[in-house]
């Protein structure tokens, strides 16, 4: 897996609520068997116009803009990532060059999924949220390059800008993702070096189900 | 000291208790569950890394999402029209057969939606860990099983080991007390469950369903409530297991039988929460309050009664912005009423109401009516065995009599990835369980309600309450 250590990086704002992973990736785009063309969904329902067979992309959408080019932290709104479970929200979001996501909330399964994907999510208070908005805002208007934050994983601070410099906030994350993350290891290696310990357990228990016998049916 | 149901379930499954505070355990899963969309690449690591499939025999695998539903279409049709679909469901069933696992595949009579067949089935019983790649996986919690939704690494995890590296959950009591009145279903419970608490209301947390609402309701009930769980923020949703439970369970082609079925009911008995037991947080409702919701924006918790009117915005900027979005993208306006308004498809099917009693339920409304002109109405059973039922059952004629299209099993316009699709600016009422934009088709525009409400809306060209159909 992606390491993550430190970001600093410029932020797009997408200041919309309840952003859900049919928006990030519709279903249309996941009738695939690799993660090689999975970038090319992202949010394409609105950063594309016209039908399947004739897209183009709408210049108006905030990542079509060339001021937020590179920029590797989206800023969402609150509840990011609800809804279906696929992962291949943050593998498209990893895929178009973010590594990070501010939000004042995650869905459980979008931050399960990211943290396995090397794309941190940072949960944020309402006022740092909607301060770091007014400055994107502004900045759009005034036509400044947009606000850059930096990102410490192993101190879990966020250092944002503020009226007099920057602040220096910080932020919680599971620990043994934390862990993974810095290192660049993933939880199936965690796993596989327990498969003792979990075929101890396994020995003293019956399985509940058998599904093979659904295929003797078949058979017979 | 005094256990929830989530709590037992929780500790009778830690494989591996957590190395330090903070950390996370090992949870063991009983079933897993797998289908076309979120496995090729679980599979592919595996590969990759050299491992096998740990346990098979835990593992059932069928293909759902998307599948074809027309009954025209064989599967040399079907990859002539979607070759990138037909190629995801043949590579399930060469990695079902290199690695191992069990699949239900097309042409099987025990094919359909991943969450109604591990029921129907018997598959799905009370104290179990459920896991499957997809989010409504909290339907079978209604079994009393610990069930929910994972990603394709924890695919993967799972798997290999059989294993997921887990916290544990906070947990949130929704009580729902009283008796619910006529035209009232499990489907209006859940989407006024989350207008109460939003869609992110439960987030971090398990719920657990309880009260006499809760109870009274059949297997299939229960399970709409708990698939929806989801909507709310919730990972997984429970309700305890009792004699409802057990009477469905009962004879299901692979629940236990025999010797191994008593003790497995011994066990069962004990799973519901203590007495005393105490809930992180808690929602009480009361059944008379309730009446037949309808959502009117783009996700699941902008609900209202269907005799009510769109709400006003409220909160931050943010969500005012939010609010107005999802109303110009739904073309309605605060304060506007949405009975009497025209509509053009009706979507009878998902994971959330495909099951026999939500087709008995849409068509005890159908029989000698007809689906307006104009409007096209789909009926998609949620398996192959609900299919052959209710066309046993006589439901499948009164729905093309009707002038309703009759299919086959599958996800079908639930997620707009097989062919079935609202298109742009299309009005729909649907009975699945996300109406965000575009989930049904680009530019589709969902209204979700329960099978009653669809049906009668069919029926009546523009959305209807059942309740004034006489
Ligand atoms: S019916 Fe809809 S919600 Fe249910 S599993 Fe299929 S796509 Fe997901």
């Amino acid at each position: 897996m992606a390491r993550f250590t430190t970001l600093e990086s410029a932020v797009v704002p997408l200041p919309i609520d309840n952003v859900d992973t049919d928006q990030i990736i519709p279903a249309r785009y996941l009738k695939v068997t690799d993660r090689s063309t999975i970038a090319e969904g992202l949010f394409a329902n609105w950063r594309y116009r016209g039908d399947d067979e004739n897209l183009e992309t709408d210049p108006d959408f905030v990542l079509n803009q060339p001021r937020y080019e590179g920029a590797q932290v989206l800023l969402a709104g609150d509840n990011f990532g609800c809804g279906s479970s696929r992962e291949h929200a943050p593998w498209a979001l990893y895929g178009n060059g973010f590594r990070a996501v501010l939000s004042t909330r995650f869905a459980d399964i979008f931050r399960s999924n990211s943290l396995k994907n090397g794309l941190l999510p940072v949960e944020i208070d309402a006022e740092t949220s909607s301060v770091l908005f007014a400055q994107l805002r502004l900045t759009e208007e005034t036509g400044a390059p947009p606000p850059r934050v930096v990102i410490d994983l192993e101190e879990q601070t966020l250092v944002v800008p503020s009226e007099d410099g920057t602040s220096t906030l910080g932020f919680s994350v599971d620990p043994f993702a934390k862990a993974c993350l810095l290192e660049g290891v993933d939880q199936m290696g965690y796993l596989v070096d327990r498969l003792e310990a979990i075929r101890g357990w396994e020995a003293e228990r019956a399985p509940r189900v058998e599904t093979a016998a659904t295929q003797a049916a078949q058979e017979s | 000291m005094s256990r929830t149901l989530y709590d037992k379930v929780w500790e009778r499954h830690t494989a591996i208790p957590p190395s330090e505070p903070g950390m996370p355990s090992v949870l063991y899963i009983d079933l897993h569950l797998v289908h076309e969309v979120t496995s090729p690449q679980a599979f592919t690591e595996l590969r990759n890394r050299g491992l096998p499939v740990h346990r098979p025999g835990q593992t059932l695998a069928t293909m759902d999402h998307s599948t074809p539903t027309d009954p025209s279409l064989d599967e040399q049709k079907f990859r002539v029209l979607d070759p990138q679909a037909a190629d995801q469901l043949q590579a399930l069933r060469e990695n079902c057969r290199e690695f191992g696992v069990p699949l239900l595949d097309m042409g099987d009579d025990r094919r359909g939606i991943v969450h109604v067949i591990g029921p129907e089935l018997g598959f799905t019983q009370p104290g179990m860990t459920v896991v499957c790649g997809d989010s409504h996986t909290s339907t079978h919690g209604a079994f009393g099983a610990l069930a929910f939704g994972i990603g394709t690494s924890e695919v993967g995890h799972v798997l290999a080991t059989q294993c997921l590296v887990q916290q544990r959950a906070k947990t949130y009591e929704i009580r729902v007390d009283g008796a619910l009145g006529e035209g009232v279903t499990a489907k209006d419970i859940i989407l006024r469950v989350i207008g109460e608490i939003g869609i992110e209301g439960g987030t971090g947390h398990v719920f657990e369903y309880t009260g006499e609402a809760i109870r009274s309701l059949d297997m299939e009930g229960r399970m709409t409530v708990c698939n929806m769980s989801i909507e709310g923020g919730a990972r997984a949703g429970m309700v305890a297991p009792d004699q409802i439970t057990f009477d469905y369970l009962a004879g299901k082609p692979y629940a236990p039988r025999g010797e191994a079925w008593e003790a497995a009911l011994e066990d069962w008995k004990t799973l519901p929460s203590d007495p005393g037991a105490t809930y992180d947080q808690q929602l009480h409702l009361d059944a008379a309050s309730l009446g037949p919701m309808i959502t009117y924006g783009t996700n699941p918790g902008m609900a209202m009664p269907i005799d009510g009117a769109v709400p006003e915005p409220e909160g931050d900027e943010t969500a005012t912005l939010t609010h107005q979005r999802a109303l110009e993208y739904m073309g309605l306006e605060s304060g506007q009423t949405l009975k009497g308004k025209k509509i053009d498809v009706v979507f009878v099917g998902s994971c959330t109401n495909s099951r026999l009693a939500d087709l008995e339920a849409a068509a005890s409304v159908l029989e000698g009516r007809r689906v307006r002109d104009g409007v096209r109405m789909l009926v998609v059973p949620g398996s192959q065995q609900v299919k052959k039922a209710a066309e046993e059952r006589g439901l499948a004629k009164i729905f093309v009599d009707a002038g309703a299209e009759w299919r086959e099993a599958g996800c079908s316009m639930c997620l707009a990835m097989n062919g079935d699709r609202l298109g742009s600016g299309e009005y729909a009422v649907s009975t699945t369980n996300r109406n965000f934009e575009g989930r049904q088709g680009p530019g589709g525009r969902t209204f979700l309600a329960s099978p009653l409400t669809a049906a009668a809306s069919a029926v009546a060209g523009e959305l209807a309450d059942a309740r004034d159909l006489s």
